[in-house]
């Protein structure tokens, strides 16, 4: 695998639109080719090269090529939007759209990341350290097919809207959520290690949740069913089973209605 | 003599009252009387001819004063501004026509701005929760002609919409409705007991911000489900009563105002709220609609649907591929993130109506206010262009908040030499596409956007 490093040393006044930041489009250039590659600010279009410090060239293909990001990046969104394939790390924080609508490979931020990362994502990994935003995992505006695969696993907090329409794959979230967690939720796992703020699950047709920690304001549509023990990300434990949204429309499958399940730890 | 200007339509809330009488003075430069407008519409008019209007854009100058000068030397300033910033926000069009806001999108595109307009900070989380789940509506003569069962949820037209309830809610006598309110069940759901409350036959005092709850319990209870004893501090036997009330109704209607879209959760409140009117149709009809503020803030999210495909929030600087994501493309984020450096105040009153941060982000870099009267806005622009008042001296298309277009006309000129809205955006990209030629001319073709792969959803 070959690395290409990028270093942020001339800082964009605006933010900046890194969309070409993808192994997919650094496979098979040299160096001076991925400095060329358009980067956005505003209106205004530039050479990756007149932001960033560039070493190294891309692999054959995108599987072969990985990225790693030095400087601050806080102002630098849609690292890794659409990858399919190959390696990102971001050495400190990103802003939106990391790893929106990616197919595969992983992106490991080892800060935090602002709003929209990992939406519409349909395969891969998407790692983050520190803290997420909001729209974490979830559905672009208007689009009822949410997050169809992969994995989003964020060490700290996230904001509200997680997960909004998921269809399938797994957020993992090691700190508290706030409100809104797999709104019209059809599919998909999300896991908050911490507490959740309110309204987890509203309008959701099918999928699971689990809550470690207290949920501050339980929504009426879901009702207690019974306890269960379940193994969540590599542990066993004891989870109180509820089921809904009762207010949502549900599908039938084999005689038995099908309703999402939302686990809360005992 | 004075003359009289029949069915005149109101230039002040989304219900665009189309009966006023306007009496015009003989030499037609002073309105002397509005009949059938309410306290706020009546003052729009008058203000009009009321007092001094400012007829020249005024220039701020380097002692911080501002001075007169000529609409050619205005529409100068405003498209270099535009033109040489990286990122521009032209935002507002809340008080203005939808020809004025299709010229305005024209300026949008050419300088690769953000377009944006008030619903950003109003009902533009109610097209978000359109989007996501649709809108089963009607328009307000379906209402007044056949609702016998009213909601209000976190809306006070008592205040904000005053004829909405005499016009099309509680009072009309209608085709089916012939006892007028008598007929009808009103049912208020807000925090705090308003004016409109003290007009409701039941009023549920939903604590605040868990109005997501509340529907959430309703719907449960529609479906035939057990809820917990209390929800959102309403006791299970008043949600079991009104929604029995919702579910026997011949036709409903909820209006809901910044209540539920500007609560937390916004557009998941009006999300729910759309569910819940689609679930009562398996018992009966039943719509909902959005207390639209201005009387043409629904214009612009028309307008613009046509020409973009989103009605806001609107990020043109790729110009051949247009961009919506609220959080990201709004007025209100791009500010408080430092993500402009231009501002075009249209039409609104953005010093007044945004939080002060974004005020204080967007201050640093040139601010341009279009409007035709003073406001807090003007006061801290480097430039305030005025413009004649639609409605009033200005005619066009605007859209009520039932999305019904309605052609208001004027009653008056505006004073002399002042131009539209629409005028002055057709001489600000007139004078854009000049400043693209001289540039072209000089220098070859500009590295200008094609747009590749930029904003790209797949």
């Amino acid at each position: 695998m070959k690395t290409v490093t990028l270093t942020l040393t001339n800082p964009s006044e605006l933010l900046l639109e890194g969309q070409n930041i993808t192994p997919d489009n650094f496979a098979g250039k040299k160096t001076a080719e991925i400095a060329a590659l358009d980067v956005w600010e505003g209106k205004q279009k530039s050479p990756l090269g007149k932001y960033f410090t560039i070493a190294g060239d891309g692999g054959a293909t995108a599987a072969e090529t990985k990225i790693v990001l030095l400087g601050d990046c806080t102002r630098v969104k849609r690292i890794g939007q659409q990858m399919t394939a190959g390696e990102i790390v971001i050495e400190g924080n990103a802003d939106m759209y990391i790893g929106g609508w990616m197919k595969g490979g992983k992106v490991h931020v080892k800060g935090n990341v602002d709003s929209f990362c990992g939406i519409g994502m349909e395969g891969g990994e998407l790692i983050v350290d520190g803290k997420a935003g909001c729209h974490l995992g979830s559905s672009p505006r208007g689009e009822w097919r949410g997050m169809k695969g992969g994995l989003i696993r964020v060490a700290g907090s996230v904001g509200s809207d997680t997960a909004t329409f998921i269809n399938g794959g797994t957020i993992i979230i090691g700190g508290a959520a706030d409100i809104h967690v797999s709104t019209h939720g059809e599919g998909g796992t999300v896991v908050i290690k911490g507490d959740a703020k309110g309204r987890v699950g509203g309008q959701m047709v099918k999928g699971d949740i689990y809550v470690y920690g207290t949920i501050e304001n339980p929504l009426p549509g879901f009702k207690m069913v019974g306890e269960v023990e379940q193994e969540v990300d590599g542990e066993i434990a004891l989870f109180a089973h509820h089921i809904g949204d009762l207010g949502e429309r549900h599908p039938v499958s084999k005689g038995k209605t099908v309703y999402a399940n939302l686990y809360t730890r005992l | 003599m004075p003359k009289k200007v029949e069915n005149v339509g109101c230039p002040y809330c989304g219900v665009c009252c189309d009966d006023l009488v306007v009496t015009v003075s003989d030499d037609g430069k002073k309105i002397l009387e509005v009949e059938n407008a309410c306290a706020i519409g009546n003052q729009i008019f008058h203000h009009a001819t009321g007092g001094e209007r400012i007829r020249l854009p005024r220039l701020r100058q380097p002692d911080g004063t501002y001075k007169d000068i000529s609409y050619e030397e205005a529409v100068d300033y405003a498209a270099k501004v535009l033109y040489n910033a990286k990122k521009p926000l032209i935002y507002g069009f809340g008080s203005t026509n939808c020809e004025g806001m299709a010229a305005a999108a024209k300026v949008a595109e050419k300088a690769g701005a953000v377009l944006d307009n008030c619903a950003s900070i109003c009902h533009g989380s109610s097209f978000l929760a359109i989007f996501d789940n649709g809108y089963p509506s009607c328009t307000l003569g379906e209402t007044k002609n056949r609702a016998d069962v009213i909601v209000y949820w976190g809306a006070n037209p008592a205040h904000a919409h005053p004829r909405h309830m005499s016009r099309y809610s509680i009072f009309p006598r209608g085709f089916f409705t012939g006892k007028g309110h008598k007929s009808r069940k009103i049912i208020v759901i807000d925090p705090r007991h308003t004016d409109t409350a003290q007009m409701a036959d039941i009023y549920l005092q939903v604590k605040q911000g868990h109005d997501y709850e509340l529907f959430d319990a309703f719907r449960a209870v529609v479906r035939g489900h057990e809820i917990p004893d209390q929800v959102a501090g309403i006791k299970r036997e008043q949600i079991v009563e009104v929604a029995e009330i919702l579910k026997k109704a011949r036709f409903g209607t909820i209006f809901y105002g910044m209540g539920l879209c500007h609560s937390d959760g916004r557009n998941h409140n009006v999300d729910i709220a759309i569910s819940l009117t689609r679930d009562l149709n398996d018992f009966t009809k039943w719509t909902i609609m959005a207390m639209r503020g201005h009387y043409n803030i629904t214009g612009p999210g028309a307008v613009w649907s046509w020409q973009y495909g989103y009605p806001y929030c609107l990020d043109l600087t790729k110009r051949d591929i247009a961009h919506m994501n609220p959080g990201e493309t709004s007025s209100v984020d791009l500010a408080m993130r430092d993500e402009v450096d231009a501002f075009f105040n249209v039409g609104t009153d953005a010093g007044a109506h945004f939080p002060i941060d974004a005020v204080k982000h967007l201050r640093k870099h040139p601010w341009i206010t279009v409007d035709p009267n003073i406001n807090m806005a003007s006061e801290i622009s480097d430039l305030h262009i005025p413009v004649g008042i639609v409605g009033v001296e200005v005619p066009g298309i605007v859209y009520r908040m039932d999305n019904v277009p309605i052609q208001y006309r004027k009653v008056i000129d505006p004073p002399e030499g002042v131009i539209s809205d629409e005028e002055l955006f057709e001489r600000i990209h007139q004078r854009l596409c000049e400043l693209e030629a001289e540039e072209t001319a000089k220098e070859g073709a500009k590295a200008a956007p094609e747009g590749v792969r930029a904003g790209s959803e797949p």
